[in-house]
């Protein structure tokens, strides 16, 4: 039976991973290469690097450290964060990543999605979408934010991941912002809302904080896959013990691994 | 030397960094002469069925002759689906017909593209599955499939069976990611590598 997947995110500034809330107030949470191994090992199904500064001077850092992962991971791993252009993303998949996820540069050029997908295929291919809530009146909608989360677009999350869908893309990364660090659990209506739209897998990310709060966004959200952070380089909650529980909760798991 | 043929279809260095570090000599050439020259051939590959056509001419060929020397040939993802006759993606072309059959889209009933990881129910005995587990959890990434043929050794199941692992004499396919299913795909690379 297919698998609902665990995903490990890393994110990583000026070469460490580290660990925010809301996307801010960074903490230092360790090396990217020997977490990444770990979470591997740990039973993770597969690992995220996001280079969350992505700043120009970053980059040669963050490809010496996906370098240094993908030599000895041999699980699924992407990586995403500053990648404005093909030859960005070309650098990424030679230094080892197996998929890039595209965020804001996709925002302001969706065509990028189709040319990163047209020479390395659309399960290359994440879009990331940072998103938000927003409450009028009875109507609850879901915006996207670019640039970390710095930036409005005036886009509605679900309808542009059916344009990214459409543009190419083989995954959707769903990020709540409202959840994001705070470890209450996923937005289980987000994750649904663009669940129902698209046909690609989604992957739920923000907010993870417990078992039951991945057993509420496979279940509720109906999400493919689900991502955390800190709960797993924090060993608040071990990946192992995580995905038994999720089996026993009849969520169908990769486990034992 | 394990050639892994280069044929433009997608990022291939995953599958020689397997090799690395299992401590088996590899190398990404689209070289008819290094891929003549080759103890085993690797056909990697995701994406469009149509990516094949890349390997249309000296290439096909120098593999094919390759195949009448008995050298192991290793299909994965869409270069297992090459070894098919065709395949629904792009019904023009022709694959290599080693293995009888089209490859088909999932029914609707089911999400296409089939990503993650499944297990994989052996069937029968095989050289490349030798020491994987009976329901060893692999990882797939695609949107057709292989029909379940004589030379299934090892089936999936995603809204009905289709050929996870086929083999027959030095000819072994695969449609999952062994260099991206941990230790079991390891493992299967490492069978490869050992024959």
């Amino acid at each position: 039976m297919l698998t609902k997947r665990i995903i490990a995110c890393l994110d990583v500034d000026a070469g460490r991973v580290v660990k925010g809330v809301q996307f801010s107030d960074l903490r230092d949470a360790g090396d990217p290469a020997e977490l990444a191994l770990t979470h591997g090992r740990a039973g993770a199904d597969e690992v995220v690097m996001l280079d969350i500064s992505a700043t120009y001077e970053n980059r040669s850092t963050l490809l010496d450290v996906v370098r240094r992962t993908a030599r000895q991971l041999f699980i699924p791993f992407t990586v995403g964060g500053g990648i404005r252009s093909l030859d960005d993303a070309a650098a990424v998949f030679d230094a080892g990543a197996d998929k890039v996820a595209v965020n804001s540069a996709a925002l302001a050029d969706p065509a990028l999605i189709g040319r990163v997908a047209h020479r390395y295929g659309s399960q290359a291919v994440i879009v990331a979408i940072d998103a938000l809530r927003i409450s009028n009146g009875n109507s609850l909608s879901f915006g996207v934010k670019a640039t970390g989360g710095r930036h409005t677009t005036g886009r509605d999350a679900v309808a542009w991941a059916v344009e990214a869908e459409q543009c190419g893309a083989g995954e959707i990364l769903l990020t709540s912002i409202d959840r994001d660090g705070m470890r209450d659990g996923f937005d289980c209506e987000l994750t649904r809302a663009v669940v129902n739209a698209v046909k690609i897998p989604v992957i739920a990310s923000g907010g993870a904080g417990a078992a039951g709060h991945f057993v509420e966004v496979f279940r509720d959200g109906r999400a493919d896959a689900a991502l955390a952070a800190s709960i797993f380089h924090l060993g608040i909650t071990p990946i192992a013990e995580l995905k038994q529980e999720l089996q026993t909760a009849g969520i169908p798991m990769r486990w034992p691994c | 030397m394990i050639a892994i043929v280069n044929y433009k279809a997608g990022n291939l260095a995953s599958v020689k960094k397997a090799f690395d570090h299992l401590g088996y000599e590899s190398a990404i050439t689209a070289d008819p002469g290094v891929i003549s020259r080759a103890d085993k051939i690797v056909l990697p590959g995701v994406g469009n069925f149509e990516a094949t056509t890349a390997l249309a001419g000296s290439l096909q060929e120098v593999v094919v002759q390759a195949i009448d020397r008995q050298v192991p040939l290793l299909g994965i993802c869409l270069g297992m689906q090459w070894m098919f006759e065709s395949s629904q993606e792009a019904p023009q072309l022709r694959g290599l017909g080693l293995f009888a059959g089209e490859c088909e889209k999932f029914p609707a009933a089911v999400k296409s593209p089939h990503v993650g990881w499944n297990q994989l129910q052996v069937a029968g005995t095989s050289r490349l599955l030798r020491g994987l587990s009976q329901d060893s959890f692999v990882y797939f990434t695609h949107s057709y499939r292989a029909p379940v043929v004589e030379a299934t050794v090892g089936r999936c199941e995603y809204g009905g069976p289709f050929s996870a692992v086929v083999e027959r004499g030095e000819l072994f396919g695969v449609q999952f990611h062994p260099e991206k299913s941990g230790t079991a795909g390891l493992q299967l690379l490492r069978n490869f590598g050992e024959l």
